[in-house]
């Protein structure tokens, strides 16, 4: 019997090596953050404290949409040839899959945060007032909050005929809370109040729904 | 388990979808060291029945007993399946497709992986992507795939199709090869004269349900 972890890991090595090979995800997330900034940035002239006040909402929605772009693209590649069927047949356990994507996800997200932001603080001319470093841990919670959710959802709208628009309309109502958190957490950084609460309800939700696909991920796996 | 002793037994097996009936109550038992080809017509059942055989399609009422044991999962690793599209990726190559799947099954040697490339008459050191393969070398890396973990019973789905008839020829005389080691081999095909003198039973569905097994082609009672 396979090690789920070592069945993770491979899956994960896998999926970024077909990522570095085509880029298919990473370019489009990269194209349509780009656009984001360039419109908004276009659309607003805001002074340094109205950026300050709108820049967490500007930030968190342009990332939560390219997001659904790699998404989308989550299970494509599995699909293709029912490769996923390759992998139901195998003793592998399906949690070892979900994380190997989840974990994709949540580094390329990651990649595309790291590209941005300075984007984001070049065109809002952004300063934190707040501890910086708490922007890390919001980053790093909030992302896992969208990928975790997106890549269990994706999963469940594999079988839809139109599965593009119904990831969104999954996801969206239930990242609500933590899109709540992400923004007002980062906001009360960049404003210099304290965002401890905020990270504390994204860890919670984070612990909570990534429990939740862990222990439904199989059933939606192996759902006909 | 004795040599005549069935591998596989099914009994009363259902499978609705929505209102239609794929199968409807098929009762059989297959013994092991056999090559079962199953012909019928399109929408006979034939690819139902392996796929609940595979523990891809979930019954909708009946059973099945594979090696003993009522659930799939419990013998996965003793079985291989290959569909009618490839299951492979199609931006790796044939080596890195195979060492992918050996580690799902655990398989730690990973010569084994070009053992099973060479079997199927392929080159193992093809850097090619398997996407810009024949279909005839699809459908060989495909067979590779499914003879990788060394299977007990082997699942295959139109393994002939799409490929030259000199090929196909090699594949028979590999599958013969495996079934004479002490697999167990079941055959969907539309090219049952392929299998003539090879396989030990054809196994005859029809609108879901097994309507005759013959030791030769000539199924009894039809006078067209």
């Amino acid at each position: 019997m396979p090690a789920p972890t070592g069945i993770t890991r491979t899956t994960l090595r896998k999926d970024l090596r077909l990522e570095w090979r085509s880029k298919d995800a990473i370019n489009s997330m990269l194209f349509f953050s780009l656009l984001v900034v360039v419109v908004f940035s276009f659309s607003f002239d805001p002074n340094a404290e109205e950026s300050r006040r709108i820049a967490g909402g500007l930030i968190w929605v342009a990332f939560l949409f390219a997001a659904v772009v790699a998404l989308n693209q989550t299970w494509a590649r599995e699909i293709r040839n029912q490769v996923l069927d390759a992998y139901r047949v195998s003793p592998a356990p399906a949690n070892s899959l979900f994380l190997a994507k989840a974990i994709g996800n949540f580094i390329f997200v990651m990649v595309l945060e790291a590209l941005m932001t300075p984007l984001f603080v070049l065109f809002y001319q952004l300063r934190p007032l707040g501890p910086a470093w708490q922007l890390l841990i919001v980053a790093a919670l909030g992302t896992w909050a969208l990928v975790v959710n997106g890549t269990f959802f994706a999963a469940m709208s594999l079988r839809t005929r139109s599965r593009e628009i119904m990831l969104p309309l999954l996801l969206f109502p239930i990242s609500i809370p933590a899109l709540l958190a992400m923004v007002q957490a980062t906001t009360n950084v960049l404003s210099g109040d304290s965002a401890r609460v905020w990270i504390a309800l994204l860890l919670s939700y984070d612990l909570v729904f990534t429990t939740a696909c862990l222990l439904l991920f199989e059933t939606v796996l192996n759902a006909e | 388990m004795t040599e005549t002793a069935p591998v596989i037994t099914v009994s009363n097996l259902i499978k609705q979808f929505g209102r239609f009936a794929a199968l409807r109550g098929v009762t059989a038992e297959f013994s092991s060291r056999k090559l079962y080809a199953i012909l019928g017509d399109n929408g006979a059942g034939k690819t139902t029945l392996l796929r609940a055989l595979a523990g891809l399609s979930r019954p909708t009422s009946g059973q099945i007993s594979i090696l003993g044991a009522p659930k799939f999962h419990d013998i996965c690793h003793q079985v291989g399946y290959m569909a009618h599209p490839s299951l492979l990726y199609d931006e790796m190559s044939a080596m890195e497709n195979l060492e992918y799947f050996a580690r799902l099954y655990g398989i730690t040697d990973l010569s084994r992986c070009a053992d099973a490339i060479r079997m199927v008459g392929l080159d193992p050191d093809l850097a090619r992507p398997v996407g810009q393969y024949s279909q005839g070398m699809r459908q060989r890396m495909s067979l590779a795939r499914a003879l990788l973990n060394d299977p007990k019973i082997l699942l295959l789905d139109e393994p002939f199709s799409n490929v030259d008839t000199h090929s196909a020829a090699d594949m028979v005389r590999l599958l013969a090869g495996q079934r004479d080691q002490g697999k167990t081999i079941f055959v969907v095909t539309h090219q049952a004269s392929l299998l003539e003198g090879v396989a030990d039973e054809f196994v005859w569905m029809e609108v879901g349900q097994i309507v005759a097994r013959t030791p030769d082609l000539k199924q009894p009672g039809v006078t067209k």
